[in-house]
Order: C-alpha cells, then structure tokens, then sequence
C-alpha cells in the first residue's frame, strides 16, 4: 500500500481501531476454508431427497412467430413428471423484468431473440430431461431480424415490441429505440469555432460476456403451506423475488429465498434466469427441482455487456486545453429492456470521461434487436465510452504534438469539476495524481523473454505454439483513464438493511450480522466481520447466510455493497452500540463518573473511554441479554436526469483508476502479448487492501480480455449466437495474463462510511482503452474497434 | 451400469449410471462429492480437475465407465493426499496458501486450480513463474486476474521448501 499523505486521512474514524481484525486490515475469507477444501455449496451443487432435474427449451431461431407447440411426444418420455408452456402459467403475470417487465417467462406466440425460453421440463434424470425437451416439436414462421440501429429504425421497421406501455415509451423517437438520454451543457457548436484542432472517429466495441463460472443453477423446493423456497446464485435477492412471486400466484412471504454459494456473477445474475422455471417446476410436480445451465446453455441464458457504436468529436486549443466534445452512443440492448434504460444514463453522463469540459452535446441510446439481450456487467456503460474517448485523447494529443499522459494531466477533472450532467464533483477525484503514479512505476524489462538458452516462447506473442523467438516483435506503451459511478444512480431509492445482534456465547461477546446481501466472490462477507469488529470491539463475528428473512441489501452492483450494505451494517452496529452503552450506564454508572462524561467506546470486549480506561466487560453488561437492530440504511439521494438536458444530481459517488500497459505484437502474425497491466487507483478507504487489489487485478483482467480476445459474435443475416463455449468465446488465461503493479491510492470522501470508494468496476474501464493504446503505439495503426484479433493487425481485414 | 473406483483413497460404487455419463457427474451427483465443479462442462476450464491414477484430467471429459477401477483424487482429498507425502495438516500446503494470498473470491475455479497446482509443485517442487503459467495454463479463473494465484503457488513451493 502507498502511504496516504496525512492531511487526506479520513477523518470519520473514531471507533474501536484497536479490536484485531477491524476494517483496514487483509483479514482472510471466512469462506475461505469451505472454498479451498469442496465443501462450499454453490447453487449447483444444491441436492434434495426425490430431486428432479429441470430443462429448457429455446428457440432456434431469433425472430418468429410461434405457430404451434407440441409437447406430447416429450410429455410421453418415461421419467418425464412435466413440461410446460407459455398456456401453463398459473397467473396472469406472466412477464418479468428488472425495470421494465417485457420478458416473457416462456414465449407467447413470438420468440425475439436466438435462445429465447420456449419451454420448461421435469424428468428424473437430466439426460432424460434434455432429450425430452428435444421432442417438443416446435413449429416457427420467421420474421426479419432487427439487428442494429438502421435496420431498427428504418422506415417501416418491424417493432420488436408493439403496444409499448413502459415509461421510456412516450419519449423515445422510435418504438425500438428502449430509452435515450440527452445531455447539452454549455455551447459545444461555440466551443468547436475557438478549437485549433478536431478530431472525429467512429468506433465500434464488441458484445462481451460476464463469463461467470458459476453456471446458472438452483433448487426448487416445494413447502407444506403451497410455497417454495428457492435456492439460489443472484445478485439480488429482494429483485428476483419482486420478480418470481407474482408469477407464480404467490405472496411474497411464500417464496422463501436463501442465496447459495455463487460462482462469480460481474452483472450477468442481475437478471433472472432458470429462478421462475425452477418454481414452477416444483410447484407442478410436488418434487423439489434442480436446473443446472451448462456452460453453451449459459451463453444463452443471461444478458450479455452491450455492443455499442460511438462517434466522437473533440476539439482543443494549440496549448493542450479541450474546448468541446460531440457524442453519440448507439448501444444494442437487444429483444428485451434489461437494464438498458440504466446503461444510457450511464453511458451519456460519463461519456467525456474524466476530464473537465464545459461544452458538450451528448446523446445516448439504447436499441430494441433480435440479438441477444445485454444489460449489466462491470463498468456499466461507462466501459464503452471509455474505450472511445481515451482513443480520443490519444488523437488529439498526437495532433498536438502533446505527451498523451501530459495532455490527459492538463485536462483532467478535480474535485469541484462540474459534470457534463452539471453535478459537482465533491469529494476527491485525483485523476491528473493516478496518472502520474502509473506512469511513474518501473517498467518491465525490455526482452524480458531472452534468457541465457534462449527465448522463453512462452513470454513472446503466440506463446507455446512458438511462432516466433523475437523477429517481427515490436513493443508499445499505452495509457488511459477512466470514471465510474458507484450506487444506483437517477434518484433510485438505494437503500439497504442489516441486522446486528450482540449477545454472550460460550462467556464471550459475539456479534451477528444478517444481510441479504449476495457474496459473489467480492468479499463482502469479509469486509462485514471487519466493521462489526471495528464498532463493536469483538473478536467473534458470524455472519448469517443471506436470505429474504432479513430486508433487501439491494444489489450486488455498481460497486456498491461495500459502501451501502457495509455503511448499512456500521449504521446498525452503532445503534447496537448505543443501546449496549445505555445498559452499561444503568449498570454501571453510579460506579464511574466516566459512563456519563466520558466519549466511550467498544474495544477488545470491553467498554473503555476516550483515554483507554476500562469501564466494563461486554460479558458483564450483556448479562445474559441479547441487543438486536434491524434497520435500513441510505447513502445522499441523487435525482433523475432531465429528459432534455440530462442535467441532474444523478450519481452518489465517482471512481477513477488508470493503466499503463506494455505490449508487444508479432506485426506478422497479429498476435499481441500483455507483457505488463499497471494499474493506479483511488479507493478512498480499503477496508480490506487484499480484496481491494485482488479487485483491481480482476477487473482489469476482464478489461484485457476486452481488449484482445472476447466477443460474442452474432450472425448479422440470422441474429444467431456463433461462439456459444468456452473453446470458441475466449477469456484470458494464466498464459495470456502478465503482471498487474497496483498503486492504491487512499484519499477519503467524507460522504461515504469510513471515506471509501466503491472499488470493483473502475479497474474494468481503462484497461482496454491502455491495451488499445499501446497496440497503436507498437504498430501505428489506427484500431477503433475492440477487441483486436490478428487481422485487425495484419491488414487482412 | 455399476461402476467401481477408488476415489481419494476410499472404494467406491456407484449404481445405476447411464452410460453417458461423466466421471464428473458420478462424483457430484452419485457419490456426495460437489468439490469438483461444473463451470463448462466441455474441458476448457479445468474447473473439474481430478488425478486419475495421479493425472490431471477434466473429469467432464471422462466417461464414468473409464474410470472403472481407478485411483481418483479430488479437491476433498488433497489434505488427505498432502498428509500421505507428511506435508501439512488441516489443509494441504497449497490450499492454505490459497487462503493466505487471498487467491480466492468466487472460488467456483479454485478445486481444480488446487488439484492441479498439487501436482505441479508436487513434480515441480521450485517452479519458475513461467513454470507455474504453463502448468495452470487450462484452468480459467474470471474473478482474480491470477496474479493471487501465482503468489499462493509461489507461497506453497516457498513453504514446501523451507518444510524440507
């Protein structure tokens, strides 16, 4: 860690900095030791007495009306207990969605995407039940696909969606368009006439998958009073359930929710997936009913990262100031509105990046297609932006002759900086310092790969396959810079709730807290034990699993949990400490004049003063009672964006991270190695600093896959899935993956619990723009399109 | 079809397996034993590594009946195993290490990453960086960005040989 220079300390600390364990320290994963020995239980290793394994059946196609379904054959399977349709829902509700409800459960009458949920299966054996599915014989009359924004607004385009009764409808100037934000500050015609040099691009960025391992899976189990408990891999259990309840006729009460172990999500288990089939398998056949995705069903079976299209102008004066930006962000949102509405909002009010400009005109988009629905993953549609506008900043700093890094330096936002939104940045926003910082870090060595017996292939470009021992190598060094927002932006009631409780326990003080928060992998079950430590001076935390018995944590987004279900869980811990402090005075205080006059604290189970006077022991002022508080817990509200303008208070809280990378590409062959990923981040407070860089590396990981190898590919004539597996859609391994320096940098937001800044998606952002630039930098070719495969670098395209 | 095999040291029987059925699938649904994972289930992700007859595999790949009569070892007996070579105690040195260099999060990756990080070190006692990619090489990891799991595989040889 950095050292954090002492005048940005935060200054909201003030509690029990002396229990071990507390927040700021690497404590360890308390799931750690089920993880590393098999016996964690994820959501697909769920198993019940008299189990059913559920399948579905998708669609082969991505636009078509449905002419007939015949299940009979399937139905007649031995071994098959069910199969349902769209005719078999048990309510009218039959239409789920995050925001807007327009996904069907199972298709009616239509299907809009390849892959889309036709019907659902029970059967003893998942075999069985996959080759039962396969005899529903469905039959299908295609309609023309809508696969971008010409084909979707072209005169007479079919509607993706007729009859469109959502909140985004009456302002959109197009049926399939789902939502579009504008945002105009200042006078950006004006601004271009006193620019001395404009450069423009278009640029394209691919459909990236969350590629979770995790596959989407669950149980469903039938209960006694006509509901169902559902166990679950999510992101958010008070949305799913919002979601699945009304489906399935039941109250919310009836659908119990209990989060199981969950193998990554990055945004893809926003979105229900296999939740309402799972239910209502299980409420058809009596049996509990477990679905297990693989891993090409999975490709299917969540909301992908948008695609987008971006054309930028920019404009600066001769010495280096940026006088203007023009944009216009066309993202594919695919056949149903997910969170694209969301996106937009982020897509357009970040789309300058983090610098700091007054004259903009903005304007984002969201499509209505037949491809594959996207909605969330990491960085949230500032990622595709980002990728634009840092190649940007590389343009223009080369047209002026300017060092990019320098250039980025003059023009980077500081605290004070008005968004193009109009919101004033008000708390740190050290982007000028994290540059510095990351270019200030050592540089790999140059032919790292020579060794004394000579190339070491597997350090080169093409690795193992050998294809070159250094010839044709060139290497390249690229920047870039991003900003994210954290929290549900655009005035979303963004709250959560935790329940601590004290008590003594084998004669020692024991904190549990209970959230609803979903683990994913993030540590956030760590960082909770850290907080209830830290304010309530205990050694021994249990942290209960999270369920739907406790109120909504909300998600597990927008790097978000640490700062809302973690301010929720200190909010809580001090309304504990509060009343174990009253009962300590009712105890005690006639024996110490401290218990009134004193500022008292909770350290090491014991009540101590200010001073470190000992006042009591925890286990004496329990006395056998138990202090429990359940309450929910809001960061400051942000406001909608206006319509026309996109002016607005919209984001809680903003996040920055930059990169240097070093490549070197085989200018032959095409092919590139990550030689070295530095990142620089300001994080405000790491709680835990081993998460906080184990999140740094992670994402900016996803961002070099972004970078160099992973896209979905869709058919443009069909709007079909190419690259449904792993051997064909490519994540990076430990072989494509260099070393990743990460300077965290600790300046407080005096908003935010403890100062912290959300962590988790910043590093995602500039990663890919950095590859990007140090690509250029090797070979001086222009790349506006990401990712980059060989002939892109070769001039074969 | 029965199929007998050995896993982690124990004899085992599973009944009633279908023939398409995978050694995977017999250890996590017949046999009690979810350690090995399901992440692609097409042997690209390595996330359902196991030792047959002490080598790794993708147990997705191999039919249950292959295993007829062999030695399978998972991530629930590495410990086990580990304690048979006299190293560690609770937890195999590499699964401790794991925990220690925070090389877990989501964790879905880390049985198979385990296994096969056991084996490497076990004929690799002092591996090089370079080493370590290489022979990791088929097992994805989407939360961490490795570098944590290099520091717990350089961490684990480090103790193996201060151990020694």
């Amino acid at each position: 860690m950095t050292p954090m220079p002492a005048d940005k300390a935060p200054t909201t600390i003030s509690q029990g900095s002396q229990t071990k364990g507390g927040i700021g320290e690497s404590t360890l994963r308390p799931d750690g030791t089920l993880k590393v020995t098999g016996e964690f239980a994820y959501s697909s290793d769920m198993w019940h007495e008299d189990m059913l394994w559920g399948q579905i059946l998708r669609s082969t196609v991505a636009h078509a009306e449905i002419v007939s379904i015949d299940t009979g054959e399937a139905l007649a399977t031995p071994g098959v207990h069910a199969v349902m349709t769209y005719d078999d829902l048990p309510t009218a509700v039959r239409h789920y969605g995050l925001e807007i409800r327009d996904t069907p459960v199972l298709a009616h009458g239509k299907v809009r995407h390849h892959g889309e949920p036709v019907a659902i299966v029970a059967a003893d054996h998942p075999e069985t039940a996959r080759r039962a599915a396969a005899k529903i014989r469905v039959e299908y009359r295609e309609l023309p696909v809508i696969t971008d924004e010409a084909s979707a607004t072209a005169p007479g385009a079919v509607l993706v969606h007729e009859n469109r009764e959502d909140h985004h409808a009456r302002h959109v100037p197009h049926p399939n368009i789902v939502h579009r934000q504008p945002i105009v500050r200042g006078d950006a015609a004006a601004a271009a006439r006193r620019a001395d040099v404009i450069v423009t691009g278009d640029y394209t960025f691919g459909m990236q998958d969350q590629a979770f391992l995790g596959p989407e899976s669950g149980l469903a189990v039938p209960e006694e009073d006509g509901g169902v408990h559902l166990y679950i891999a999510t992101q958010w259990l008070h949305s799913d359930l919002r979601q699945i309840a009304p489906v399935l006729g039941l109250p919310e009460h009836k659908v119990r929710m209990t989060l199981s172990g969950v193998g990554g999500a990055f945004g893809g288990r926003e979105d229900l997936s296999m939740q309402i089939h799972a239910c209502l398998l299980a409420l058809r056949t009596g049996r509990p009913v477990k679905i297990v995705y693989n891993r090409f069903e999975s490709f299917f079976g969540h909301v992908h990262r948008h695609p987008a299209t971006l054309h930028y102008e920019h404009g600066a004066t001769r010495d280096g100031r940026v006088t203007h930006v023009k944009c216009r962000i066309v993202l594919d949102g695919g056949a149903y509105a997910s969170a694209s509405p969301a996106v937009v909002g982020n897509a357009s009010s970040l789309s300058v990046g983090p610098y700091a400009i007054d004259d903009v005109d903005i304007e984002a988009l969201a499509l209505y297609t037949n491809n594959p629905p996207c909605g969330a993953m990491r960085g949230f549609g500032a990622v595709q932006a980002c990728f634009a506008y840092e190649a940007q900043m590389d343009k223009l700093a080369k047209e002026l002759g300017m060092d990019p890094v320098e250039f980025r330096q003059l023009n980077a936002m500081e605290q004070g900086t008005l968004m193009p939104t109009g919101q004033r940045v008000d708390s740190p926003a050290p982007v000028a310092e994290l540059l510095r910082r990351v270019k200030a870090m050592p540089m790999p060595p140059e032919r790292q790969w020579e060794s004394s017996e000579g190339a070491d292939v597997r350090q080169l470009p093409g690795g193992l396959s050998n294809t070159t021992h250094g010839e044709d190598v060139v290497r390249g060094v690229g920047y870039a810079v991003g900003i994210k927002n954290v929290g549900f932006s655009e005035g979303f009631d963004d709250y959560s709730t935790a329940r601590v409780r004290m008590e003594v326990v084998g004669g020692e003080p024991v904190a549990t807290v209970h959230t609803a928060m979903a683990e994913v992998g993030q540590g956030g079950v760590t960082v909770h034990a850290q907080i209830a430590r830290t304010e309530l001076g205990v050694a021994q935390v249990t942290i209960r699993p999270a369920d739907t018995q406790v109120g909504s944590a909300g998600s597990t987004s927008a790097s978000r949990q640490t700062y809302v279900t973690g301010g929720a869980v200190r909010n809580a811990c001090e309304l504990v400490r509060e009343r174990v402090l009253e009962t300590g005075r009712r105890r005690f205080g006639a024996y110490h004049p401290a218990w009134a006059t004193a500022e008292l604290r909770l350290e090491g189970g014991k009540v101590v003063t200010d001073g470190g006077e000992v006042l009591a022991d925890l286990v004496d002022v329990l006395e056998g009672e138990a202090v429990e508080v359940e309450q929910e817990w809001r960061h400051r509200p942000t406001e909608p964006f206006d319509r026309r303008t996109g002016q607005g208070n919209g984001h809680v809280q903003y996040s920055f991270a930059a990169h240097r990378a070093v490549v070197e590409v085989d200018t032959a062959l095409g092919l590139v190695k990550v030689v070295e990923l530095a990142c620089a981040q300001d994080v405000g407070k790491a709680l835990n600093p081993l998460s906080v860089i184990g999140q740094i590396q992670g994402g900016t990981v996803q961002g070099l896959g972004m970078a160099v190898m992973e896209e979905i590919v869709v058919d443009p004539a069909t709007a079909k899935v190419r690259n449904p597996s792993f051997t064909d859609y490519l994540i990076p391994t430990i072989l494509d993956t260099p070393t990743i320096p990460v300077d965290v940098l600790e300046l407080a937001d005096d908003h935010a619990p403890y100062g912290l800044r959300g962590v988790g998606e910043a590093p995602t952002l500039s990663s890919t723009p950095a590859v990007l630039a140090a690509i250029r930098d090797a070979t001086g070719l222009e790349l506006n399109r990401t990712p980059v495969r060989p002939e892109h670098l070769t001039g074969t395209v | 079809m029965r199929v007998n095999l050995t896993v982690n040291g124990r004899p085992q029987q599973a009944d009633d397996v279908w023939e398409g059925e995978s050694l995977l699938y017999v250890l996590r649904e017949r046999l009690g034993l979810p350690g090995s994972k399901n992440a692609c289930e097409q042997g690209e992700c390595g996330s359902c590594t196991v030792r047959l007859d002490g080598v790794p595999v993708c147990s997705c790949l191999v039919a249950a009946g292959q295993a007829e009569g062999r030695e399978v070892v998972t991530v629930e007996g590495l410990a086990d195993l580990a304690g048979r070579r006299a190293e560690g105690g609770e937890l195999a040195p590499v699964q401790q290490a794991f925990i220690d260099a925070g090389a877990v999060q989501c964790g879905f990756c880390t049985p198979g990453l385990l296994v096969a990080a056991d084996e490497m070190l076990e004929r690799n006692p002092n591996p090089s960086d370079e080493d370590i990619r290489e022979a990791l090489s088929g097992n994805l990891c989407r939360c961490t960005g490795y570098e944590k799991i290099m520091d717990a595989v350089r961490l684990a040889a480090a103790r193996q040989q201060e151990a020694v």
